[in-house]
């Protein structure tokens, strides 16, 4: 077998490795194990990259030191990714999944660029005689108008740029830097995205025509850079979730692309298993939302035919004590916790961990329902509650829990809004008509901690807040649920 | 065409080497089959693994580092190039992808371990 062949085979081990690690990633049991074979996959990988030809020639001919300095990088970048990853606070894995995945995305781009600049260069190398040599003429094929190369290249440039500059500004969002906290809604932003659309797909045309041109190429991934800022920055916080797995996606399509540039198959496969995977999520994020993915990236909520605040709103409300809510608590027999993001900004997992101590401790159950979209990424929720220490088992997802709701004696609803409001449920006019929500209100009585009346992402008042089994219990939510965790084990 | 004439021609052109567009087709074909096989396998990872998987297959994305370790460590006789230093820049950018995804994975699915500690 040559040894290309033995390369090939262990490409092939790494993609099956992949595959299984993501059949692994179904269950929380085998997911460990899953994640470990992903990383064994990917060690063998870039093991075997090391042993291609043209690594192995340079090797011969010049001595080690390129694949030494490979190494160094290599080294460099694992120690600073990893020491991330360690680093990074729990609460921000949100941002911190997005600042990875837009790496990944550039590293895309420098393939695609390294690649080109090398190939153009090969294409002028002339042999003793005069002429071309072989490399030259192949690589002169390769740059041929409308070949793989040229067309791999150019997808390859351009989604990696718009990966890691969505990403960035994605990360920005996320980790809520001043500047980046309001969604942008320039008016005219529709035909600078028009704009650059334009651009982007007459520079795709021109680098597939003219392949050798490493100046078309850049100046696709600039306009591609800007592509990638211009489409996220009106993004608001809630539609967070479909944006980082249509990023994910994207970061995995680039790679795919580059498995053509270079004509590796392992690139392709691992390329498209994320780029599969991030489809999927987008999808589900989407349905969980009732919204189009282009009504996601394109549209804004439209408030106009919302009900009016006041209205809603007007002597309805009924604000309760942490005394009197916990007079009720003390007389239930099932409690449903609904978080949101406001859980996680408030950091009060740990809090209701302790909550759902005191209760279980009077031999009540506690169970908690989770909204497909609640938080900032998906399963946000899950990760957040988990790092708390309280069992997945008592996680519930939306289908699971929702027929359940009127048996249980107290909902508390703690950051969350848009995913429990009922007029997703009975008023076909409004913005969120449609969506699939948590039906809390038709628990016996429904606590919400809230700051204040503030309407969620999607700018609506929420009738549940003054309907008549509502108690609504303003304050921050930690010091909420430990003032009423005290009053609990008080009474 | 009698039957062994095509049989004949066909027979012909594969033992020829592969040319361009069989190469793009076979890369193709490897795609999408990969992609189904991704849409299969992915459907069935409940909500509640859905921030691992992202991450975790966000550490996957980073096998673009195979690549950039080609690019960066193939030395033409042309010498070092700016396409080698275009690689190494790779290289670090996807490995930090690479650890950093696998890492952070590793982590949050501690943290569904009932057992840690």
């Amino acid at each position: 077998m040559s040894s290309q062949a033995w390369i090939n085979l262990a490409y092939l081990a790494a993609a099956m490795l992949f595959i299984v690690a993501f059949k692994l990633m179904s269950g929380p049991r085998t997911a460990v194990r899953g994640n470990y074979l992903g990383a064994a996959g990917m060690a063998i990988a870039l093991l075997a990259a090391c042993f291609e030809r043209p690594v192995l020639e340079t090797i011969a001919a010049r001595g080690g030191w390129p694949l030494a300095l490979v190494a160094v990088a290599a080294a460099i970048g694992a120690a600073i990714g990893a020491t991330m990853a360690l680093k990074y606070p729990m609460t921000g894995m949100p941002q911190m999944v997005a600042l990875l995945n837009g790496f990944g995305g550039a590293a895309s781009t420098f393939v695609a660029g390294a690649e080109l600049w090398n190939k153009t260069g090969d294409a002028l190398a002339v042999d003793q005689a005069g002429g071309l040599t072989a490399v030259a003429t192949r690589a002169a094929a390769d740059l041929a108008p409308w070949t793989q190369f040229g067309i791999a290249t150019a997808l390859t440039g351009l989604i990696g740029a718009v990966t890691f500059w969505g990403s960035l500004v994605a990360f920005a969002k996320l980790e809520e830097l001043p500047r980046f906290k309001q969604a942008w809604t320039n008016p005219n932003r529709h035909w600078i995205n028009l704009g650059l659309a334009l651009a982007t797909l007459a520079l795709i045309a021109g680098v597939c025509l003219n392949p050798s041109s490493n100046l078309l190429f850049w100046a696709l991934v600039i306009v591609g850079s800007g592509l990638g800022c211009t489409l996220t920055l009106p993004i608001g916080g809630a539609d967070m979730p479909v944006v980082i797995c249509l990023l994910n996606s994207y970061s995995g399509l680039a790679a795919a692309a580059a498995g053509f540039v270079i004509d590796n198959s392992v690139l392709v496969i691992a390329g498209s298993l994320v780029g599969a995977s991030g489809l999927i999520l987008t999808a589900i994020m989407c349905q969980a939302m009732n919204r189009s993915l282009v009504g996601v990236l394109f549209g804004g909520l439209g408030t106009t035919t919302a009900a009016n605040a006041d209205d809603v709103y007007a002597g309805k409300i009924k604000s309760a004590s942490a005394e009197e809510i916990a007079m009720v608590l003390e007389n239930a027999s099932r409690v449903v916790i609904v978080p949101g993001y406001g859980l996680a900004v408030a950091q009060a997992q740990h809090a209701v961990r302790e909550l759902a101590n005191a209760l279980e401790k009077r031999g009540c159950t506690v169970e908690y329902a989770i909204h497909p979209v609640a938080g900032r990424m998906p399963g946000h929720m899950n990760v957040l509650l988990a790092e708390a220490d309280i069992p997945y088992e008592k996680l519930r997802e939306m289908d699971d829990i929702n027929p359940t709701f009127p048996e249980a004696d107290v909902a508390i609803v703690i950051g969350a809004n848009d995913v429990v409001n009922p007029a997703a449920r009975t008023d076909p006019k409004s913005p969120i008509a449609g969506m699939p929500i948590l039906d809390v209100d038709k628990a016996k009585t429904v606590v919400v901690v809230k700051r204040s009346l503030s309407p969620g992402f999607a700018g609506i008042p929420n009738p549940l807040f003054a309907a008549d089994n509502t108690l609504m219990y303003f304050a921050d939510g930690k010091k909420a649920i430990l003032d009423l965790t005290a009053a609990l084990q008080q009474g | 065409m009698p039957l062994a004439q095509i049989a004949f021609l066909l027979a012909d052109a594969a033992a020829t080497t592969e040319d361009a567009a069989s190469k793009f087709i076979r890369l193709l074909t490897v795609f999408l089959l990969a992609m189904w096989v991704g849409f299969e396998v992915i459907t069935k990872v409940p909500q509640r693994l859905h921030t691992p998987l992202t991450s975790g297959s966000n550490a996957i994305s980073g096998i673009t580092a195979v690549g950039a370790i080609v690019v960066a460590a193939a030395v033409a006789t042309a010498g070092f190039r700016f396409g080698n230093l275009l690689g190494l820049a790779a290289v670090v950018l996807a490995m930090i992808n690479v650890a950093g995804g696998f890492v952070v994975t590793h982590r949050m699915l501690e943290m569904f371990n009932p057992k840690r500690k």
